[in-house]
């Protein structure tokens, strides 16, 4: 990849305040289409601030957030920034617990389903054809993520593992043109940590999805992304490849100087 | 043993998807579809039939539309009965007034009280949980008080509106068997509708609204919209069963009948028979409607030894004891009660 692409997100100068404390001080990010970009660093150094920032659930004070070459109004809503094409898993598990599986996926396709209300009531050709059609899409994906045994189980029956892997199958519902994961590996032990990694490179890989992702586990980050932005302290420290990260003094601080204290 | 779920396999989406995946639950349902539409009319009392079989399809429709503004997509309404009463004098307007057909005009009485219901549910966009009660419950009040100080709606008689007789194509409704017969197709016609929508995408969003609303509006769902629906649809079914009850039981649309006490009956029912659940609908509409009627029945041999005050009393204390008691075995609702049921039904004889 030596020809510089147009990033499909350009996030510049965010800075956003939560009563006092500075959680992001004018950080510039981008994500370039193809990618899979790690965002890292300590705790509370404002890495889920920043996913909330780019899907649009937090407002930055300053600073602004251009998608696809266009710069994103000041209070969109953050079901049309879903529309235009962002979906997210959270850190904290946001299943809906009194659905399925398959109910919880399948509300990942809102955007992608057009039959109106009536047409809905009736269950008329249209609404039919269209949600078999997307229960179809959605078994695609329940395949993909081998999640075919869980189907019809309760959301809130499911264990914790399993849970993430379907908030990953229910922003992959969404076919979305960026994905955001928040440490979508973690608390899970190594066999997982390994099925959750093969699965976003696949997507990344085989369906061709952009990705940027939270992770703590810096194996994982260094083996599957493509390029790394380091934050601490709601400022961004460093960006590279995993092998320029790995090398600078600053990042290897930030870490140490946790470990430390 | 023979209620299955696997070792039924489906072969296409279409069939899996179908209204009742389950054999069983079908001819369930259809056994229950020909009671009502055949056993009943012919061995049914008039009294039967006006008095318990019509409130009760017409309780169960207006419990069914608060199951899904507060079962399904998780918002709350206390003032559902006064929903029921624009419905009500909506519809008798239309129809006694303005000499619309009857159909349209019981059809109108739901378009009314879905607008006014929508209106109110504007407060549902900024707030949630009690805050939301308490505004619903406003509703019932201002809805109350316009009914009866508008002359124009309430004729000015004690908000008393009579239901003049009613025709379809000319053909007369006089007898208590054709009104249950009116009751009876409108309400399976909307139960059909509404379970199209709450098994449909619409019904999928609110399920997401209701159980976490900011992942669903991260996901794409437009909550502004979708919640404004639910308010529409759930006031349409209120206006709708209570034209019907009015048309085919009270005889007259009258304010008294539409109090907040039935309002918080409608929450009763739905919490009683199950959140989320049509069957529910029905089995607390059931609870609400029939069961003091039994306990009624079963104390009137006691008439002459006590006095008929202090009756009326004790019933209320049995049916209030009743509700408690029952909450306390199972919380879910009379519907979970029956998935329980299965659930045993589908393993056994091996209970393990
Ligand atoms: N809604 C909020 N209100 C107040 N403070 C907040 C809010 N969201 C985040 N913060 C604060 O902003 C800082 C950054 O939080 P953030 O969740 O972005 O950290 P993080 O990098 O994701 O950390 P972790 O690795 O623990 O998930 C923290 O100090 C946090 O307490
Ligand atoms: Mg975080």
């Amino acid at each position: 990849m030596n020809e510089k692409k147009e990033p499909i997100l350009r996030a510049e100068n965010i800075s956003i305040t939560f009563g006092g404390l500075k959680a992001l001080d004018r950080v510039s990010l981008e994500i370039n289409p193809g990618e899979i970009m790690a965002i890292i660093g300590p705790n509370g150094a404002g890495k889920t601030t920043m996913l909330n920032i780019i899907n649009g659930f937090y407002k930055p004070d300053e600073g602004r957030i251009i998608f696809e070459g266009k710069e994103r109004p000041k209070k969109m809503k953050p079901n049309l920034i879903a529309a235009q094409g962002i979906a997210r898993t959270f850190q904290n598990l946001a299943l809906f617990t009194g659905m399925s599986t398959l109910g919880n996926i399948m509300v990942g396709r809102t955007m992608l389903m057009h039959s109106n209300i009536f047409s809905q009531a009736l269950y008329w050709r249209f609404s039919q054809k269209e949600e078999i059609e997307h229960r179809a899409a959605v078994e695609r994906i329940i395949d993909f993520l081998q999640i075919e045994n869980i189907r019809r189980t309760p959301a809130s029956m499911l264990p914790y593992g399993l849970r993430k892997r379907v908030e990953l199958a229910r922003a992959l519902a969404a076919e979305p043109k960026l994905l955001l994961l928040d440490e979508p590996m973690a608390g899970m032990n190594l066999e997982e940590k390994e099925d959750i990694a093969r699965f976003v490179l696949d997507a990344n890989e085989e369906l061709g999805y952009t990705i940027a992702l939270i992770e703590h586990d810096m194996g994982v980050v260094m083996d599957i992304c493509d390029r790394i932005v380091v934050l601490d302290f709601g400022e961004k420290i460093a960006e590279g490849t995993p092998d320029e990260i790995k090398a600078d003094p600053k990042v290897i601080k930030a870490y140490l100087g946790e470990a430390g204290g | 043993m023979f209620y299955r779920e696997c070792g039924n396999y489906k072969d296409t989406y279409a069939k899996d998807m179908a209204i009742f995946p389950i054999p069983l639950d079908r001819y369930g349902f259809i056994v229950m579809l020909i009671l009502a539409l055949i056993v009943i009319p012919l061995i049914a009392t008039d009294y039967w039939i006006s008095s318990i079989m019509i409130p009760f399809y017409c309780f169960a429709l207006s419990a069914f539309g608060l199951n899904i503004l507060a079962g399904y997509a998780g918002q709350i309404s206390i003032g559902h009965a006064a929903f029921m009463a624009v419905g009500a004098y909506a519809s008798l307007i239309l129809y006694g007034r303005y000499g619309i057909p009857l159909l349209p005009s019981i059809l109108g009485g739901g378009i009314v009280s879905a607008a006014v219901g929508t209106f109110f549910g504007l407060p549902a966009l900024r707030i949630k949980g009690f805050y939301l009660a308490i505004s619903t419950l406003a509703s019932q009040f201002i809805i109350q008080w316009v009914i009866v100080h508008w002359r124009w709606v309430s004729g000015g008689v004690f908000g008393t509106v009579e239901a003049p007789d009613m025709q379809i194509f000319g053909w007369a409704l006089d007898t208590p068997v054709r009104k249950y017969y009116l009751a009876l197709c409108i309400m399976i016609l909307l139960i059909t509708i509404g379970k199209n929508l709450v098994r449909g995408q619409l019904g999928r969003n609110w399920m997401a609204i209701r159980d976490m609303d900011y992942a669903a509006e991260i996901i794409g769902v437009n909550l502004y919209r979708d919640k404004l629906i639910a308010f529409a649809v759930s006031t349409f079914y209120a206006g709708i069963a209570g034209s019907l009850i009015t048309f085919c039981y009270y005889g007259a649309a009258n304010i008294e009948e539409f109090h907040v006490m039935v309002s918080f009956a409608l929450i009763g029912m739905i919490i009683i028979g199950g959140l989320g659940t049509i069957l529910g609908s029905f089995l607390g509409a059931g609870f609400f409607v029939l069961l003091p009627i039994a306990i009624n029945q079963s104390l009137g041999a006691f008439m002459d030894v006590v006095p008929s005050d202090i009756l009326s009393n004790i019933e209320a204390i049995i049916f209030g004891g009743l509700i408690v008691l029952f909450l306390i075995v199972e919380p879910y609702g009379m519907a979970r009660l029956w998935h329980t049921i299965k659930d045993k039904m589908r393993l056994w004889p091996f209970p393990y």
